[in-house]
């Protein structure tokens, strides 16, 4: 019987944590089904005693172009990554396999940089998109990060890993470096691939501080800008719309989140074994 | 792009070289000019839009230190670190102990725990200020309900750190969750078996005696990372205070500076702490792993 007692309290205990990890999410969803009424009644249930609707989800689409929110999150995110990709794996090939001059004091400043987040090239990147006057574009909001440090360090581990004798046999039989690298090596990195997407992925679909740097008008805003521009806009206690439209925000994550779970973790948490 | 079958060393190396040009472009543009241009921003008095400039020194940093609200910022820093560390720390090792002896309910608990992680900050931290709202939110419903009165956690300065931390720790668990299961997954078991043998039988000496010290690695990851959040905390100030009820954080007041104000010459300089603190607590790591090496 004592372990039954064991696994009775462990569950008692994760369950109370899931609990508290749950309540802003179940929370955030039923007041923005609630009526205004009941939610100025401040019950200590969430849940709605009777039947309001959609009504602050329609309010919310009204007054915010809650989709051209995630429109600019999808340009923005599907562009930095494209470009990450496209500058990380060709140097993280170099670096693997090709040794030049150079190339360690290319990995020291790719390992110092790795520690240098955006928050401190902000300003002086501010300024020179200033300068250029370049601010409020898609640009600006993808420039900073088509340099990741850790997608060249992630794939320059899997590519040394890639066996060198299939590299000499595949130069013998006469295909370039370039052939050799989209067609033998690339395809080999594939799931180190499809983790980084992930994590890149949501850093920047949550990023907020840069957006707020250099976006100043709506129609570039990416999601997590729109709610601060939506929070503000709907300043007085309208919580309905407000957890509304924090609902539709937060959706896109969590539906991908439930859907590909095993990656999200993994890339994520990727983070951890570099 | 085009080489003889028969490429030389050196004819490599010019490939490797071109390869890595991009990268090595935009680390300088997008790193090495920015940083030089900060440090050499933080001894001018520089204001965006301004058509002179001075050189100040260190004048910068001597304001700074004398800057109550830089100050505070610092303060609130240290506080909500030593609120988040050991909690992140102690918590996350908790539910990842639990978790992993699970089976069947273990994809569940992970689910859950690690939901907060993937989910925007700045929607999720709208609903914490409704959930802590004196009147309308959940928690001082309940705090009334069982007879506690009502809280103004948000603009009390005495709650709003506390209840900043609180949320802070809320979305690191399931983070600092999973990297713990890694860490676990890889003791041995027959490290358990080894030490029943040598007389560690209870749960609480087998977690001092191999759990804790196996884990130290993992820890010190958990630590460093959890260091670099608690200096990075913007969305929920933002979201919660807005930097009002003295919540000022150190990103805050950069903003605040550096792209309402446009001090960029008095922004640069405490960037510039900003990066130092940074760099601080990513050695903790370097440190920690140079000693394992030695034993290794």
């Amino acid at each position: 019987m004592k372990p039954k007692l064991s696994d009775v309290l462990s569950h008692a205990v994760l369950l109370l944590g899931a609990a508290i990890m749950l309540m802003p999410f179940v929370w955030m969803f039923f007041t923005a089904i609630k009526a205004p009424s009941e939610i100025f009644e401040a019950s200590v249930w969430p849940w709605p005693r009777t039947w309001y609707g959609w009504g602050h989800f329609q309010e919310v689409l009204k007054t915010a172009p809650m989709g051209q929110f995630m429109w600019n999150g999808l340009v923005v995110c599907t562009g930095i990554l494209t470009v990450q990709l496209l500058v990380a794996i060709p140097a993280a090939y170099a670096l693997a396999k090709l040794p030049f001059k150079g190339s360690e004091g290319l990995m020291m400043g790719i390992l110092v940089a790795l520690s240098v987040p955006i928050q401190v090239t902000a300003l002086p990147l501010y300024m020179g998109l200033s300068l250029a006057g370049a601010l409020n574009t898609y640009f600006a909001q993808m420039m900073p990060f088509f340099l990741s440090m850790f997608a060249i360090f992630l794939l320059r581990q899997h590519f040394k890993s890639f066996p060198d004798e299939i590299i000499h046999a595949a130069r013998i039989d006469g295909m370039t470096e370039w052939e050799i690298l989209w067609r033998l090596v690339v395809p080999s990195a594939r799931p180190a691939m499809a983790a980084f997407a992930v994590f890149s992925v949501v850093a920047h679909w949550n990023d907020l501080y840069w957006p707020m740097v250099v976006i100043t008008t709506t129609d570039l805003a990416p999601p997590p800008l729109g709610m601060l521009l939506f929070a503000n806009a709907e300043s007085g206690a309208n919580y309905g719309a407000l957890m509304a439209g924090a609902s539709l925000i937060t959706l896109p994550m969590v539906i991908a989140f439930l859907l590909a779970r095993k990656q999200f973790i993994q890339g994520i948490t990727m983070t951890g074994f570099r | 792009m085009k080489q003889p079958a028969t490429s030389t060393g050196s004819q490599l190396a010019w490939v490797g070289m071109g390869l890595a040009a991009p990268a090595a472009f935009l680390l300088v543009v997008l790193y090495a000019l920015p940083l030089l241009s900060l440090l050499l921003l933080s001894f001018t008095d520089y204001e965006l839009g301004a058509t002179a400039l001075r050189w100040v020194g260190v004048e910068n940093f001597q304001r700074a230190w004398n800057d109550p609200v830089f100050i505070r910022s610092l303060r609130n820093t240290l506080l909500y670190m030593a609120i988040v560390i050991p909690g992140g720390v102690l918590l996350s090792l908790w539910v990842a102990l639990l978790v992993h002896q699970r089976t069947r309910s273990r994809s569940f608990y992970e689910v859950i725990y690690f939901l907060p992680v993937t989910s925007t900050l700045i929607a999720m931290a709208t609903v914490w200020q409704f959930l802590l709202h004196p009147k309308l939110g959940f928690i001082n419903a309940a705090l009334r309900a069982v007879g506690l009165g009502e809280t103004a956690f948000i603009t009390d300065p005495a709650w709003v750190i506390p209840v900043l931390s609180f949320i802070g720790l809320w979305q690191m668990v399931g983070f600092n969750m999973i990297i713990y299961l890694a860490g676990l997954a890889q003791i041995p078991p027959d490290m358990y078996e080894a030490a029943e043998v040598d007389g560690v039988v209870g749960g609480w000496e087998r977690f001092t005696h191999i759990t804790w010290p196996l884990l130290a690695p993992t820890t010190v990851f958990v630590v460093v990372t959890t260091c670099i959040s608690a200096f990075k905390v913007f969305d929920t100030v933002l979201a919660l205070t807005q930097g009002k009820s003295q919540s000022e954080v150190i990103l805050y007041a950069i903003y605040l500076e550096g792209f309402q104000y446009f001090k960029m010459g008095y922004a640069a300089a405490l960037t510039l702490i900003f990066l130092g603190l940074i760099f601080v607590a990513s050695s903790i790591q370097l440190i920690k792993l140079d000693k394992k090496a030695h034993y290794a």
